[in-house]
C-alpha cells in the first residue's frame, strides 16, 4: 500500500512538472525542470523495482542530457518568443489521441498483476535459469550482455553513429557559407 | 470505477504525460522546447514499460543466493527483468538522438540565425523566391 502511495505522489509530481514546462517560456528554466523530471522518474523506477534503469536514467537522462542542453544554450537565445504558439489544432490532436490511449490502457492488466501476459513468456526462464548458467546475480545484466547481446551491440553502433553525426554536423562546412550569404542578402534588403 | 483508477493510475498518468509531450512538440515553435517535449514523451514511454514489468510485492531482479536453492526454485518473487533491459537500451539511444537533435539546432541557428520554426520557414521562403527570380 505504501508503494502505491509513493507511486501515486511521484507520478503526480511528474505531471505537475510537465505542465510547468508547457507553460514556461524561459529555456533555462525548461531545461532544469526537464532534469528534475528525469530525476523524479528515476525515483519512480526504483519504486517499480527497476534499479538498473533508475541509475541509468539519473546519470544519463537527468545528468548528461541536461548538460548537453545547457552546453548548447551557450549559442542559443534564452527566451522563447511567445506570441505565436499554435494551440487549438494541437489540443484537438492530443485530446483525440489521448482519449483513444486512455480507452486502450483501461484494458491493460492492473499494476503489479503477476498473471499478466508480460510475465508469462521468456522472463520466468531468465529468472530461473540464468544464474545457474552464467553465475551473474543481476538478471538485467545477464539478459543485456548475454541473451540480448546482439541488441546491445546494435545499441553501441547507434550511439557511435550519433556521435559521428554530431561531429560531422558541427564541424562540416558544406552549405553554411551559401546560406549565410543568402541570409545576409535578405537582411540587407530588409534594412 | 475508483478501483480501476487506482489500479491503473500509472497508465493513465503515462498517457497524460505522453500527450503533454506531444502537445509541446506540435505547438511550440521553439526547437529546444520541442526537444524537451520529445524527451518528456520518451520518459513516459519508459514509465509505461517499467510499470508493465512490476509484480506486486516483488523485488528488483537480482538473484539472492539465500532464496535460491540451485535448482531454479525460488521463494523470492522478482519483477520482470525483460522490460528493464529494453528500456536501458532505449535511454541510451534516447540521449544519442537528443545530442543529434541539439547539433542540428546549433547548425540551424548558425545558418538561419533563429531557432523559431516560423522565422526559419520565412527565411527559407525568401531564399527560394530569390533563387527563382534570379
Amino acid at each position: 500500500m505504501s508503494t502505491l502511495l509513493i507511486n501515486i505522489s511521484l507520478v503526480s509530481f511528474m505531471l505537475v512538472i510537465a505542465l510547468m514546462i508547457t507553460f514556461s517560456h524561459r529555456l533555462f528554466a525548461i531545461i532544469v525542470m526537464s532534469g528534475a523530471y528525469s530525476l523524479i522518474s528515476a525515483a519512480m523506477f526504483v519504486n517499480l523495482d527497476a534499479v538498473d534503469v533508475a541509475f541509468t536514467e539519473a546519470a544519463v537522462g537527468a545528468g548528461f542530457s541536461t548538460v548537453l542542453f545547457l552546453a548548447a544554450m551557450a549559442w542559443l537565445p534564452a527566451e522563447e518568443k511567445r506570441d505565436k504558439a499554435l494551440v487549438i489544432l494541437p489540443l484537438i490532436v492530443c485530446f483525440a489521441a489521448g482519449s483513444l490511449l486512455m480507452w486502450a490502457v483501461a484494458y491493460l492488466p492492473a499494476l503489479g498483476d503477476p498473471s499478466s501476459v508480460v510475465h508469462q513468456h521468456v522472463a520466468p526462464r531468465y529468472l530461473a535459469e540464468s544464474y545457474d548458467k552464467l553465475h551473474i546475480p543481476n538478471v538485467v545484466t545477464t539478459v543485456l550482455a548475454s541473451y540480448r547481446g546482439f541488441d546491445t551491440l546494435g545499441e553501441t553502433i547507434v550511439v557511435f553513429t550519433a556521435g559521428l553525426g554530431v561531429l560531422l554536423i558541427l564541424t562540416g562546412k558544406t552549405g553554411r557559407v551559401q546560406n549565410d550569404k543568402a541570409n545576409n542578402d535578405i537582411r540587407d534588403e530588409d534594412e | 470505477m475508483a478501483d480501476l483508477l487506482l489500479s491503473h493510475w500509472n497508465y493513465f498518468i503515462v498517457v497524460l504525460l505522453m500527450m503533454i509531450g506531444l502537445f509541446i512538440v506540435i505547438s511550440s515553435m521553439n526547437l529546444v522546447k520541442k526537444l524537451v517535449g520529445l524527451s518528456i514523451f520518451q520518459t513516459s514511454v519508459f514509465l509505461l514499460y517499467i510499470s508493465l514489468g512490476k509484480i506486486e510485492s516483488g523485488t528488483a531482479p537480482i538473484i539472492m543466493k539465500s532464496g535460491h536453492d540451485g535448482h531454479g526454485n525460488m521463494d523470492i518473487l522478482y519483477s520482470n527483468p525483460l522490460p528493464h533491459v529494453l528500456i536501458l537500451t532505449a535511454i541510451v539511444v534516447g540521449v544519442a538522438t537528443t545530442a543529434l537533435g541539439l547539433a542540428l539546432v546549433l547548425r540551424i541557428k548558425a545558418s538561419f540565425n533563429s531557432i523559431e520554426e516560423d522565422e526559419i520557414l520565412n527565411v527559407k521562403r525568401a531564399i527560394n523566391s530569390r533563387s527563382k527570380s534570379s
